[in-house]
């Protein structure tokens, strides 16, 4: 189909592009940018004025749960909600019931979402059978069925040898390792240890569980030369040790999520459950650090960490519930929140959920890579048009998601968002539009 | 029938008619003991008790634990303690309120004095009786007799020097 | 982000649930104690009992079990007229899988009208008030680490009672404190109560830095610790809760850390000796202190007893 989009704000984060001009697309390419030929006969035109025109978003961690909940419709819902949150493609990881460790169960998903056509899905792959830590799988294979990258998702290996062997096969084809850096025996607790968590009697994961495991693995990673991305910074004392590790030059990456960037231990309040995540919220010092190494560009990326539990699992005493908050249809207005704040330009913080996801993601996605995350003419029409403007109150019946339960709910938080989706196309289709009033 | 809004009580000197009723009932059953109901009654009740040289001491009882509105008010804060220095197994009891109006305090009053045992008999005392009784409640004796509307308050005050006046109060004021 | 009104007030200010001793005013606790003061009289009467609560249905809801704590309670209720019912949870049907809310909820159906609530989750008794019907009123019992609101009145009550003006005072808290709901529930109000030099006493893995942030000072030296205090609050020292590695032995806790004659010495001459109980004689402190004159742990149990009537007894007459 042949679709003009027209007077919008074209952003391009790689390039810097930052002008009102019309976006031409035919099949699945964006075929002009800036100045369309009059020659261009749309068979569609949508008229973007007062809208951005960015690029698809990418984000880098957003659970589906399945396979594990398909009796839920859980795929058909959390891709849907993918869609309306303006993601374009998203990477899911392993831990799924059973998790991904079979090349069968990744070619199924894969075909699963494609069929749906609203998002990208991009598995990564259990790091171990069963994620157990013990016995490695079959990366080449998985790889072959659409992994890009391995992972351990939330259990930690125990085993350093183990970790230091995974990591050296991976490197082997240069494989990506995406690693949560959390010591196994520090890391049990449910809040993050600190003054809230005593006062209210919660049992803590102290600083040293992440710190302890960047130094483990950033000597393994001196030691293999695997390329290892860190999956949701959480404090200040772990910024540090990311800065130090890439000023050495090691190959890592890091992303942080967008509760760990926004929100402090303090907003537990008095138990609630919607606070209950991993990692825990920590404080106010480490997200002002957190803030600030994503505007500088030494965290990487900026992720949902969108994980779909029901009221089932919150409703329970704090240490019970599972942890976890809905995400992806908040990930753009957060973005956006955060780049305010750091009085960013609007490239510069669309550039961490868009541009900088896929360069983390690096060879792993094929020819994608060229053009995801960017619009530039002859590249993939994924494209997300929304309006920076407009506020809206997260509240369960605004969510597509079938997870309605984040720390960032109206009756919690008490503020709106600014930054809604009104149309976001996957390889040239509407995966998603808004009707407008 | 005296107006809502002036009110010409003069408790001093209700309070001597009140000793003179009082002494009488004594003198026609000895033995009797002074029991004051909080706070005005237990007020009323430690002067009398000095002033007609009774020996021992008054005891002081207080509703609170049996009121029937607690449902409704909850428990008030400061309600009073009941000391009673006395046994109350055949005891005769003479309690001492300031204002007897519905008769609510009084049957509560005397719930809280059955937990402490079996009296002889109990009588009561009064300062003023303002009608309006909602159970089959009657004084021995009341110094005063008056009417009130409903949404008056009438209670007593003790000054420090020990003065006695009353303090009459609409309700939502 | 906001926080929610604390949910232990109606919008009157008036305790409608005692869940934690945390943001209470100065005044809620100390007309609890007042309060106290009344129903202490009550239990040295002929007839033990007011007809408050009559009509009213209590059900102790022990997660978690405590045959002293759930004595204590009922004994209160009952003396309080109200109907008293004990669900032994552990063997009933959340055992069988049901979740805590439809056990809530079961019960409301019942017609209760208050709920003691024990549980092992810090934090449980919040969820439980936040989803029982409106007229049901909440009594924390103890919340895994967290609070035990009761046990910290009574403490409050029992130093009233034998040292009257709480501004002058020197209170040492020794030994678990990182376990203990009744140390946080008991540091919230003596400095709620005004209590200048409050002192938690443990080795370190025992009495974590982040203490300080409570507003207490941290010894890991017992004689440092118990020197010229007032109250001396003793802790049990809980096996079950500690996940190993923390203590080597109990003989070595109490040759450092327990209570023994000697260093009661260093406190001062008329310091009382406070025990949330059971006591572990030998580990936390020695017989001869327990059973001595400076020990208050008996008269403390009765004074449980009035506090926890008070406490029922207020509750109940306050609407959500």
């Amino acid at each position: 189909m042949k679709l003009l989009i027209k007077g919008g704000r074209l952003i391009d984060p790689a390039s810097g592009l930052d002008r009102i001009g019309d976006l031409a697309i035919a099949g699945d390419r964006v075929i002009a940018l800036g100045a369309v030929s009059p020659d261009f006969t749309p068979e569609r035109t949508i008229d973007a004025a007062g809208l951005v025109v960015a690029p698809g978003l990418v984000d880098l961690a957003a659970r589906l749960r399945e396979p594990g909940h398909e009796h839920e419709g859980m795929l058909e819902s959390e891709l849907a909600a993918a869609a309306a949150g303006g993601v374009t493609s998203l990477v899911c990881p392993p831990d799924t019931d059973p998790p991904l460790d079979e090349p069968g169960l990744v070619e199924m998903l894969k075909f699963r979402a494609r069929k749906l056509s609203r998002c990208r899905l991009f598995p990564l792959g259990a790091l171990t059978r069963g994620l157990a830590g013990e016995t490695l799988t079959e990366m080449a294979e998985l790889t072959e069925a659409g992994c890009v990258g391995f992972s351990q998702a939330d259990t930690p290996i125990v085993n350093t040898l183990t970790l230091q062997r995974a990591l050296q096969y991976a490197a082997t084809y240069g494989y990506s390792v995406w690693l949560r850096p959390q010591d196994p025996w520090l890391g049990g607790g449910v809040a993050a240890s600190g003054a809230v968590a005593t006062r209210l009697g919660l049992s803590g994961v102290p600083v040293a569980a992440e710190t302890i495991a960047l130094g483990t693995i950033f000597e393994l990673v001196r030691s293999t030369g695997a390329r290892v991305h860190l999956a949701r910074l959480s404090s200040a004392a772990g910024v540090e040790l990311l800065r130090r590790a890439k000023a050495e030059g090691l190959p890592v990456t890091a992303d942080v999520s967008i509760n760990s960037l926004h929100l402090t231990d303090i907003d537990v309040g008095f138990f609630n459950a919607a606070m209950r995540l991993t990692p825990p919220l920590r404080q106010q010092r480490d997200r002002d650090a957190l803030q600030a190494a994503l505007a500088e560009g030494t965290i990487d990326a900026l992720v949902s960490d969108h994980m779909p539990v029901s009221s089932d699992e919150k409703t329970l005493p704090f240490g019970e519930a599972t942890p976890g908050a809905t995400g992806l249809e908040l990930l753009l207005g957060l973005a956006l929140a955060w780049g305010e704040q750091r009085q960013l330009t609007l490239a510069q913080t669309l550039a961490r959920i868009t541009s900088d996801p896929v360069r983390v993601l690096g060879p792993s996605i094929g020819s994608l890579g060229s053009s995801a995350g960017r619009l530039i003419e002859g590249g993939v029409a994924d494209v997300c048009l929304f309006d920076p403007a407009a506020r809206w109150a997260v509240r369960a019946d605004a969510l597509v998601s079938q997870g309605k339960h984040t720390p960032f709910a109206f009756e919690i938080s008490g503020f709106e968002l600014a930054g809604r989706v009104q149309t976001t196309l996957v390889a040239g289709r509407v995966a998603f539009e808004r009707s407008r009033r | 029938m005296s107006s809502p809004t002036t009110l010409n009580l003069d408790a001093q000197a209700l309070y001597g008619a009140l000793r003179q009723g009082v002494r009488s009932l004594l003198a026609a059953a000895p033995g009797t003991a002074l029991v004051g109901i909080w706070s005005g009654g237990a007020w009323l009740a430690a002067r009398l008790h000095a002033d007609l040289a009774l020996p021992g001491e008054p005891g002081v009882i207080s509703s609170a634990l049996h009121r029937d509105d607690f449902s409704e008010r909850g428990l008030a804060a400061g309600g009073g303690t009941t000391k009673l220095p006395f046994a109350i197994d055949g005891q005769r009891i003479l309690l001492i309120d300031d204002v007897l109006y519905t008769g609510r305090t009084i049957r509560a009053a005397i719930n809280e004095l059955y937990d402490f045992g079996r009296p002889a008999s109990v009588a009561l005392a009064v300062l003023v009786d303002r009608g309006g009784r909602e159970l089959p409640i009657e004084p021995a004796f009341a110094a005063a007799r008056i009417t009130l509307a409903p949404a008056q308050r009438l209670s007593l005050a003790r000054a420090d020097d020990g003065r006695f006046s009353f303090a009459c109060e609409e309700e939502g004021s | 982000m906001l926080s929610r009104r604390n949910p232990q007030l109606n919008r009157h200010g008036e305790l409608i649930h005692l869940l934690s001793i945390e943001g209470l005013p100065k005044t809620v606790l100390t007309q609890m104690l007042d309060t106290a003061g009344t129903f202490l009289s009550v239990n040295d009467r002929d007839v033990k009992k007011v007809p408050l609560l009559r009509g009213k249905s209590v059900f102790n809801l022990f997660f978690e079990n405590s045959t002293r704590t759930r004595t204590t309670f009922e004994i209160a209720a009952k003396r309080l007229s109200a109907d008293v019912i004990n669900l032994d949870i552990a063997r009933s049907s959340t055992a069988k899988g049901e979740s805590l809310l439809d056990t809530i909820a079961n019960l409301s159906a019942m017609h209760a009208d208050m709920f003691i609530v024990r549980h092992g989750e810090s934090g449980a008794p919040y969820l439980i008030a936040e989803h029982c019907a409106p007229h049901v009123h909440v009594i924390n019992a103890g919340d895994g680490r967290h609070a035990h609101p009761t046990q910290a009145l009574l403490d409050m009550y029992t130093i009233r009672h034998f040292k009257g003006d709480f501004t002058q005072l020197t209170v040492a808290i020794v030994g678990d404190i990182v376990h203990s709901r009744v140390a946080r529930s008991d540091i919230h109000a003596l400095t709620t109560l005004g209590v200048p030099e409050i002192r938690a006493v443990g080795p370190k893995t025992l009495v974590p830095a982040d203490l300080r942030e409570m507003g207490v000072r941290v010894c890991h030296d017992m004689a440092e610790g118990i020197k010229g205090a007032d109250v001396i609050i003793m802790l049990r020292l809980q096996n079950e809760r500690m996940s190993g590695a923390m203590l080597p032995s109990a003989g070595e806790f109490f040759k450092h850390f327990g209570l023994t004659p000697d260093k009661l010495a260093l406190a001062q001459p008329d310091a009382i000796v406070m025990h949330p109980g059971p006591i572990n004689r030998g580990v936390e402190i020695d017989s001869a202190v327990a059973d001595g004159t400076h020990s208050v742990i008996l008269p403390q149990v009765t004074f449980g007893i009035a506090v926890r009537m008070a406490v029922m007894s207020t509750i109940a007459g306050n609407e959500a």
